[in-house]
Parts: structure tokens; sequence; C-alpha cells
């Protein structure tokens, strides 16, 4: 469903990628691991449509995403796809409801429609009686919930995570880990983490380790053993 | 885990019978390894005969069951200097993974090999944890968590292990 074929992307003359592979099944949630700049953010970008590689192919659903222009992968990230980065960057002059509206905003939808519709993720992410308050006065937890909100609400085909939990202890971390899984899995979004955690990769379906800007895939699917 | 103590504590809560002890402890700290009778009266009355237990009243039948076991002074001392006392840290999975990747170093083998399987088996098992932690109660979520901190600890020895192996075949093969 989401795929980078022989994907090559140098920063001038440093190569952050150097040949990077990894197919992504519909539904399923892959764990990209590896050490401190090895590519996997890059990697993340290139399957986003956010950076397009030097060489090799992105596909989505059968759609060459490195031979669009600007525009329509601008189209893409925002119709198709939701993010989540170590540090939430909600808008701060925002509400944590209108932030999480802010999607359906941006896709045309009315005000009242989107905030009806960001309205029951407060609920369902603990974040109850938390709507009206902007992102400074949000825990670090709270609002990386409110941004995971903010990522799915408009029911996005993929979830890009780069370290969501980054910026979290590890309990915190794990609450976040608990309702990305469970409402990605809820609506069948799919799922590229990025993380060099090992407990919060362990929450995947799968994980790749990227080293050198190569996408090493070591461990057999859950279940499969 | 240390069976004698483990039920030495649970008796300083309260007198009990054999079955009951055996209940809690399969509980709580048995998981998927529940203690058989013959073990639990089998310790109870060593326990008895070096004075950390006394049997109270021995109600009218047949059986061990009829026994109620009583913590005694000296057996609440026990309990009180084991609880207080830490854990001697005791890091022996990460002695044999040592060993596996010098030894493989010294045998002209690929030590990168062996511990990407080792990260691998890490994985999976964390991965199991993980849907552990996630289906059940809050006991099997702390069991899983210290497993899942510990194999987490090992991951961080295996990146660092990789990171370094130019540095250690070299160290290995000039000795
Ligand atoms: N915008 C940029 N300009 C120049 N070099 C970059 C840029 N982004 C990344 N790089 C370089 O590309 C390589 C891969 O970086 P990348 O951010 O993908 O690593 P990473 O695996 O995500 O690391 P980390 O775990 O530290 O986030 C690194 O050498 C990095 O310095
Ligand atoms: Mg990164």
């Amino acid at each position: 469903m989401l795929e980078a074929r022989d994907v090559k992307l140098a920063f001038g003359q440093t190569p952050a990628l150097r040949g990077a592979t990894l197919a992504v099944a519909e539904g399923e949630i892959v764990a990209v691991m590896g050490p401190s700049g090895s590519g996997k953010s890059t990697l993340l970008h290139c399957l986003a449509g956010i950076l397009v590689p030097d060489e090799g192919e992105i596909m989505f659903d059968g759609t060459r995403v490195d031979q669009l222009d600007e525009t329509r992968r601008s189209t893409l990230r925002r119709d198709r796809f939701g993010f989540v980065f170590q540090f939430g960057q909600l808008v701060p002059e925002l509400t944590a409801e209108d932030n999480v509206a802010l999607p359906l905003l941006l896709g045309g939808a009315r005000r009242a429609a989107a905030v009806a519709e960001a309205r029951p993720w407060f609920a369902k992410l603990g974040l109850d009686g938390l709507e009206q308050r902007r992102s400074g006065e949000l825990s670090g937890g709270e609002a990386q919930r409110v941004a995971l909100a903010r990522a799915l609400v408009a029911k996005p085909r993929v979830l890009f995570a780069d370290e969501p939990t980054g910026s979290l202890d590890s309990l915190t971390g794990e609450q976040v880990m608990d309702l990305m899984v469970d409402s990605a899995r809820a609506q069948g979004t799919t799922v590229v983490l990025v993380t060099h955690e090992a407990r919060v990769a362990a929450y995947a379906d799968r994980q790749v380790i990227v080293r050198d800007g190569r996408v090493h895939a070591l461990a057999a699917a859950r279940g499969a053993s | 885990m240390s069976v004698p103590l483990t039920l030495l504590g649970l008796l300083e809560r309260e007198p009990s019978h054999g079955y009951d002890l055996k209940r809690d402890y399969d509980t709580f700290f048995g998981r998927g390894k529940p203690l058989s009778f013959g073990q639990v009266y089998a310790t109870l009355s060593r326990l008895a005969r070096d004075g950390k237990v006394v049997i109270s009243d021995v109600e009218p039948g047949e059986g061990p069951d009829r026994k109620r076991y009583v913590i005694t002074d000296a057996g609440a001392t026990e309990v009180d200097a084991w609880l207080t006392e830490p854990v001697e840290p005791e890091p022996h999975l990460q002695t044999v993974l040592f060993a596996k990747v010098v030894l493989s170093l010294m045998l002209g083998r690929s030590a990168e090999d062996y511990l990407d399987l080792q990260r691998n088996a890490h994985l999976r098992r964390m991965q199991a944890l993980t849907d552990i932690k996630r289906a059940g109660n809050l006991v099997d979520a702390m069991l899983a968590d210290h497993g899942l901190f510990h194999l987490e600890a090992d991951l961080h020895w295996i990146e660092t292990t990789v990171a370094r192996l130019d540095a250690l075949t070299k160290e290995v093969r000039d000795a």
C-alpha cells in the first residue's frame, strides 16, 4: 500500500538514504528503529511526500508520490496522511479543540461540523475538560495526545509518527502508544512509527532497522515467529 | 523468588492455612509456576522446625489443611530484614551475551550475525510481553514491564556492542 523502492537521498554531500526499501501493508503498524543519524526521519519524510528522493520510487496506492508536484503532494498529505512528531507542534494560538479540528477545517469542513467531530476525541484520549486550553497550558503528555487526535481526526490512511514519545516519561509515553495503537486499529489506519526506543517499537506489528541509510528487515511479523 | 521468605511474608499479614498461602502465592508470585501443596507444606514444616512459624489451632478432622500457621518474632524479623535489603544487582543474561560475542570473535565468526539474531529474539519477546501487558491486569502489566525494561537494557548493550565490534575484534585477536 505504501512503499519505498531503492530510495536514495543526499543532503549536499551527506548521503542520508543509500537505497532504502520498505513496503508497508494496509492497516499494518511498522516501527522504524536504528541509530541516530541513520536516516529514519529522512525515510519517513520520503514516504510521506515531504521530501523527494534523488533516486528510487515512492508508491502510495499505486501512485508514484515522488513524481507528483509539490501542490499534489501537499494535497495528498492533507487528505490522506496524519502526522505526529516528537514535540506536538500544536498551534499555540489555538485552543486544544481548534487544534484537533484544524485538519477538518483545512479539508473544507464547516467550523461547527469540524468542532463536533473533534470533540469526541477528547473523551477517547482521556482529555476531558481540556478542550479550551492552549498548548502552553497542557503537559507534554496531554499535548501529545491532542496532537494524536489532530493527526487522526480526518481518518487518514497513514499515520506518520516520528519519535512521538521522545519527550515523554515512560508511563506517559505508553499511554500515548496505547491510544495510538488502539485508535489506529479502530479506524484501520496504517502507521509508520519512527522510534529508537525498543519498548515503543514493541507496540508495532513489525520492526525494521535503518542503518547507514538502508533498511534491514530483521524481524518476522507478529505471530509469524 | 524465595519461596520460604515469600510465604513468611504472606503469614505476616495474618495467620493462615496452607491452602490460603498457596492461593495467594500463585496469584501474585507464581505466575504460571504454581506451588504444589507438597512444596507448601514441606516449606512450612521447615519454617516451623526453624522457629519462624508455629502451628496455632489444629481444627478437628484429618489432613494438613486443618493447621493454621502463625509467624513468630524470629520469622517477622527475617521478613523485615529481607524486605529492607537490596537485591544483588546481577546482570547475568548480559554475561552470556558477552561470552557469545567474544567467543564468536575469537573463532573468527560473525558476532554481528549473532547480535542480529539476538536483537530479533529480544524484540519478539518484547512484542509478546507488550501484548500481555495490553491485555492483562495490573499485576500482569507490572511483571511484563519488569521483563520489558530488562530486555530493553540488553538491547542498548547490543547496539553499543555492534557499534564497537571493530575495536573489540582487534582487542580480542591481539590478546
Ligand atoms: N535538513 C538536513 N540538512 C542536511 N543534512 C541533514 C538534514 N536532515 C538530515 N540530515 C542528515 O542526514 C542523515 C540522516 O538524518 P535523519 O534525520 O534521517 O536521521 P535519524 O535516523 O532520524 O536520526 P535521529 O534518531 O537522530 O533523529 C544525518 O547524517 C543527518 O545529519
Ligand atoms: Mg530522526
